[in-house]
């Protein structure tokens, strides 16, 4: 045993100037410990994810409504119908589907987009030391660490009809007669881009933040020495280095947004409208409103699947791009 | 280094916009929490037309928040403790060692991340019910349910954080530890634990605040005595009408303790962040 060790310490130390030397160490003893030291991570994931998931796919093949419930394994089998209601765009399940669908993809894209830009607009803006730093970084994180619900109750509250403040904000300011639905009808759409947006860039910003911190400052000092501005040092120098965090914050913050249910949920209530009709609640509303649980697994399977090709096509993309730079 | 006056000036502008853009929701729930009914029922006003604290009394009467909370609490912070220390154990042995397996098990916890929360609702809501039906041990409306769920909600976040965290920690000094005579648990508690203080304490930030504001499980897997705050301050809402300022009272009071305690740890999380996300 000990003959292995020396020989391990020996590799390592030899290989100790990079960073990435492949990871060799005590192989020999404790075979079993960190599979021991896994079990419980591996046990509940199995339980509350991985089982689930199968089960969920499972279910989608299956005829399930409310009678079938409590003995859902005695369901009658459906094959791929449940598949073909969700994708048939001349149905309306289909059709419904698809307009929610476009939904999302729009709301995810404004929403990580705005996010994103004001993120990097705040920590660019609080990159260097002035007077109020402190505070208006603890100011900024505040939405990040309000629970969500209670946050988005106190939006549905501003943006009510006859109570809220943002009518009232936009008639004292002549942009509008104070009277304009914000809940329902077209204008669901912008309230909730906002109310997302409100609650996600901070995170942005805080992870921006912590970024920046590691980049080298003398870089920056040589640059504006040689006459580089702002903007120049930004394109040049902050985004390039920024690169590898920006692509899984982006990726992180897609994913959120697109599965995103507490938002629309606690922002409406039980009557989505529909231009706001975000697809984790509509796959919700089949479920567990109309009781068309095979249908519902159906559609979250569709849902994984464009997910998992969106995330390997972007990792694919990504990884290929930081590889030829 | 000189600022331009330009940039001096869409700093302020701009910052300026964010804040208020920040602290409106803010401004509105404090407020609005200290109105009187009819000023909440009427109009939006900026200053309330008497200050009230009855709202802060009255939440406590309207709806059993009392439970509401203490529920939250229970699941939350179980959940949280349970999470970190899983994390702990699973992220040690990812960084420590190179086992059989080791990629695929990182693969599957991180890919868990992209799925849609509703796509084990059904299936888990499913599983506990039959398990209750097999065992008579109710996790379908029991609080042990809803941990379990929870714990597993951040459990990737948190192992791939501490990994990185970890693997920033020298191996030099596992090696003192160990030719002092410790062994890998002996080192895990005593070396390598208070080194990555940081990385653990913001795990544990993000795993309470993950199940602190859950509503899609709570909202399905929850009954009248295991509710918690996300879907028990909907009842300050009647068929008639809704007690805003009760709601904007009761969201200040559910709201404190989360962001003080984030507040006060903030720190630890932008470091857990530097370190462990962002190498």
């Amino acid at each position: 045993m000990t003959a292995t060790d020396n020989a391990v310490r020996e590799g390592r130390r030899a290989g100790k100037g990079s960073a990435k030397t492949p990871r060799r160490r005590r192989v020999a003893q404790n075979r079993w410990l960190p599979y021991v030291l896994l079990a419980p991570a591996i046990i509940f994931e199995l339980l509350v994810h991985v089982i689930p998931m199968l089960t969920g796919i499972g279910i989608s093949f299956l005829k399930l409504n409310q009678f079938f419930l409590r003995n859902w394994v005695e369901a009658p089998f459906a094959g791929l119908s449940n598949y073909r209601y969700a994708i048939d765009v001349n149905g309306s399940i289909g059709k419904a589907l698809l307009w929610s669908f476009a939904v999302t993809i729009a709301f995810t894209v404004l929403v990580v987009g705005i996010s994103w830009v004001l993120g990097m607009f705040a920590a660019v803006m609080l990159q260097r030391s002035f007077r109020g730093r402190a505070l208006l970084r603890t100011i900024f994180l505040i939405p990040y660490a309000l629970p969500v619900y209670a946050a988005v109750i106190v939006w549905k509250f501003m943006l009510s009809r006859d109570n809220g403040m943002v009518n009232h904000l936009l008639a004292q300011l002549h942009i509008t007669d104070g009277h304009t639905f914000w809940l329902i009808g077209n204008n669901a759409f912008a309230s909730i881009v906002v109310v997302a947006v409100w609650r996600l860039w901070p995170f942005a910003l805080l992870t921006l933040m912590a970024g920046m911190q590691s980049l080298p400052t003398d870089v920056y000092e040589a640059a504006s020495v040689d006459g580089a501005g702002m903007w120049q040092q930004f394109r040049k120098l902050t985004l390039p280095m920024l690169r590898g965090i920006n692509q899984v914050l982006i990726l992180v913050l897609f994913l959120w947004t697109f599965n995103d249910f507490n938002v629309p949920y606690t922002l409406f209530s039980a009557s989505i409208p529909k231009s706001a009709d975000l697809i984790s609640i509509h796959v919700y509303q089949s479920s567990f409103q109309n009781f068309n649980f095979g249908l519902g697994s159906a559609m979250s399977v569709l849902l994984l699947l464009f997910l998992l090709v969106v995330t390997g096509l972007y990792l694919l993309f990504t990884s290929r791009r930081s590889r030829r730079a | 280094m000189r600022e331009s006056t330009s940039f001096k000036v869409i700093r302020v502008v701009g910052l300026a916009l964010l804040t208020l853009f920040t602290l409106a929701p803010l401004y509105v729930m404090i407020v609005s929490g200290l109105k009187p009914l009819s000023d909440v029922q009427g109009a939006f006003s900026w200053i309330p037309s008497h200050v009230t604290l009855q709202p802060f009394v009255d939440i406590w009467r309207t709806i059993p928040l009392a439970r509401y909370f203490s529920n939250s609490v229970i699941v939350s912070v179980s959940a949280a403790a349970f999470s970190v220390l899983i994390a702990i154990f699973a992220s040690y042995a990812v960084s420590r060692w190179n086992f059989r397996g080791r990629r695929l098990f990182q693969i599957t916890v991180l890919s868990t991340q992209m799925f849609p929360g509703i796509l084990f609702l059904l299936p888990l809501y499913l599983i506990f019910v039959n398990i209750g039906q097999a065992t008579g041990f109710a996790l379908q409306g029991s609080r042990i349910g809803l941990i379990i769920t929870y714990l597993t909600f951040s459990l990737p976040f948190s192992i791939w954080m501490l990994v990185g965290y970890f693997d920033t920690i020298p191996h030099g000094l596992d090696e003192a530890a160990k030719v002092d005579g410790a062994g890998p648990m002996r080192t895990l508690w005593s070396v390598v634990i208070p080194a990555a203080k940081p990385g653990i304490v913001a795990v544990g930030i993000y795993s309470f605040m993950t199940a602190w504001g859950e509503t899609l499980f709570a909202s399905v897997m929850t009954n009248d005595s295991s509710k918690t705050l996300a879907i028990g301050l909907r009842e300050y809402s009647t068929q008639i009408s809704v007690y805003w300022n009760q709601v904007m009272a009761a969201s200040l009071v559910v709201s404190v303790p989360v962001v003080v305690g984030f507040l006060l740890l903030q720190r630890y999380l932008v470091q857990g962040l530097t370190a462990g996300a962002v190498k």
